[in-house]
């Protein structure tokens, strides 16, 4: 890994990450939340049957971990993307509610209980 | 909840980015802080701009960031020390574990930036041996950043260099409380010690110093990024930018939140939180944990900043806020904290050692129903002498809970006293089981059950509990399945 020299080595990195973040934009991205109240709550759990589930109906799906979402009382909780869509967070997750929004929500678009409303304004540097 | 109560300053990346990767870190903005600050910000600049943005520590005492890393700069020395205090304590807050394990750069980037305002190449993150998740990503993170030359030798080709190291505690409360704290990174007992001298001016190996909570780095590449002015309008009067709660208890919406200062009560726990579990009747709210104090249901309109909050005697503290309902007990909860005190003083100073054992031992009695009202007048004298007389914060803060629950509830401490009653239904050494003699259907459950045999009554016939012999353990209650047993 090269190391970055100056401000420009740093914008410049950023903008080649975030072009090759572009050309994901296409796929679905599933954002599980696995901070330690994630994980112990079953995050990778749902991490799991959700990526099984994906393979078995054959689906093209992009998967990436994150950290604390914030909303502890619906641990476990993911983040869908769908392409063109707006990000939305689903709560109270088990194996099988995981499966349901793979083969209902990621697949057909069709939306399942369980949203979290997103209360907050998120500083973007 | 149609209106967004809530800014992510602090928390903005938890959630959203990849703690694993820099370039996650990277995308969404990550190290053109530092950058900035090295390329085009002289050291003071960056202190200026730290205390134009009104920064206040989100530790708990909140004193003015710009202006202790203005200390540190001031004093000449071959070395200083940023240290980063993760020795997150306070029983129902986890909003430090939260930004460490969700976004560790945000840190390692401030700590960064703090060397370089003050003049100082060398960095310690002091966190808990028990959050051993945000350790982990911390680790990852430090080896990313130094391959990626945004921590090291020459950060983005400067002459600037900056090296990290993280130490860990074993979890004991006081070394929260900076001198403490830097003994314990010294390897010596986790004591305070009187200051001054300020870390400032002598810290980590008598070096000056500047010992920084997780939350109120996490804020500063924002700052720094988007500008003091643009933070500076965000808050209130005293206190400006936002707060991370770590909403807990019996409240709807458990989890992390991180609001304006200045927004009321009210608005964080109706609206934010989504009120009350259960539909319960709002009580009071502990802030601070241990050291801080109750806001009750007739401050729900204080608007939260450490001012307001330190007038209803309580503190800021670092974020715990646990919500309490019709059901909860204002003695019994002063004498869950001041037990936690009691074991987390480390001894050195009387006032602390000796007070809150015997803060705990007259709140104990009261529970039993053995005080009197000597011994209310005793509390508050006692606890404003440990107030006045404690070496360090801990002790300081510790009578809060007694103080701030009197000054709503002290009807409920003499109802203790006096009636020898717990209003709440709590206290058990206070109560009665007794049963309802319409609702009794002489199913002889509650006779099997009762441990000691105190209750009497033939089957089909309404029982009887024989208070002398009842030890209160409940049991009965539990079994009954006609809610013909009550507490009073």
């Amino acid at each position: 890994m090269a190391k970055l020299n100056s401000i420009t080595d740093l914008k410049k990195l950023r903008e080649e990450l975030q072009s090759a973040a572009e050309t994901q934009t296409g796929k679905p991205l599933v954002n599980v939340s696995l901070a330690t109240c994630s994980v112990a709550s079953g995050g990778r759990d749902i991490m799991e049957a959700m990526k099984a589930e994906v393979a078995s109906l054959g689906l093209d799906v992009n998967f990436m971990q994150s950290g604390c979402m914030t909303f502890c009382y619906a641990e476990p909780t993911v983040e869908i993307t769908l392409p063109g869509k707006e990000p939305v967070v689903f709560g109270y997750l088990d194996t099988d509610k995981a499966k349901l929004l793979v083969q209902k929500y990621i697949k057909d678009g069709e939306l399942l209980d369980g949203v979290i409303p997103v209360g907050y304004e998120r500083v973007v540097l | 909840m149609s209106e967004k109560k809530q800014i992510r300053i602090a928390t903005r990346n938890s959630g959203f980015i990849d703690p694993e990767n820099i370039d996650s870190y990277i995308a969404a903005g990550g190290y053109l802080a530092l950058a900035k600050c090295i390329e085009e910000m002289t050291p003071t600049q960056v202190i200026d701009e730290m205390k134009a943005s009104g920064l206040r520590g989100r530790g708990g005492a909140g004193f003015p960031t710009g202006v202790k890393w203005g200390f540190a700069a001031g004093y000449k020395s071959d070395t200083k020390y940023v240290v980063c205090n993760a020795d997150e304590g306070d029983p129902g807050a986890f909003m430090d574990r939260a930004i460490l394990e969700g976004d560790p750069h945000s840190v390692l980037e401030a700590m960064a930036i703090g060397a370089y305002a003050i003049g100082g190449n060398k960095g310690t993150i002091y966190i808990r041996a028990e959050y051993p998740l945000a350790i982990k990503r911390l680790k990852i993170a430090i080896e990313q950043a130094e391959e990626k030359g945004v921590l090291g030798k020459g950060i983005f080709g400067s002459d600037f260099n900056f090296d990290l190291d993280i130490k860990y505690g074993a979890g004991a409360f006081v070394c929260g409380e900076e001198t403490a704290l830097i003994n314990s990174m010294e390897g010596m007992r986790g004591e305070p010690y009187t200051k001054p001298p300020f870390p400032a001016e002598s810290g980590y190996w008598s070096k000056p110093t500047i010992v920084n909570n997780v939350e109120t780095l996490a804020a500063i590449p924002a700052i720094i990024v988007k500008g003091a002015n643009w933070f500076n309008k965000i808050g209130s009067e005293t206190t400006k930018g936002t707060k991370v709660f770590a909403l807990a208890g019996k409240i709807n919406n458990v989890g992390l939140i991180e609001v304006p200062m200045g927004i009321t009560l009210r608005e964080v726990i109706m609206d934010v939180g989504g009120g009350v579990a259960k539909g319960k009747e709002f009580k009071a709210v502990q802030t601070g944990g241990p050291s801080g104090g109750a806001l009750t249901y007739k401050d729900l309109d204080v608007k939260i900043d450490y001012e307001s909050l330190a007038a209803c005697q309580s503190i800021m503290g670092s974020g715990g806020m646990i919500v309490m309902d019709e059901d909860d007990c204002m003695v019994a909860v002063s004498k869950f904290f001041l037990d936690f005190t009691m074991d987390e003083t480390c001894g050195k100073c009387t006032p602390c050692r000796i007070g809150s054992k015997r803060i705990y031992e007259t709140l104990d009695k009261i529970t039993m129903g053995q005080g009197t009202m000597d011994d209310i007048e005793n509390l508050k004298l006692l606890a404003v002498a440990i107030k006045d007389t404690a070496l360090c914060g801990l002790g300081q803060t510790m009578p809060n809970p007694v103080l701030s629950t009197m000054r709503v509830f002290e009807d409920e401490y003499k109802a203790h006293v006096i009636d020898k009653k717990c209003p709440a239904g709590v206290c058990s050494s206070l109560l009665e089981f007794v049963v309802v003699d319409e609702k009794c259907v002489g199913c002889t459950l509650c006779a099997k059950i009762c441990p000691v045999d105190c209750i009497s009554g033939k089957v089909k016939e309404v029982h009887v509990i024989d208070q002398a012999a009842c030890i209160k353990c409940g049991a009965c209650l539990d079994k009954c399945k006609f809610d013909a047993i009550i507490k009073r």
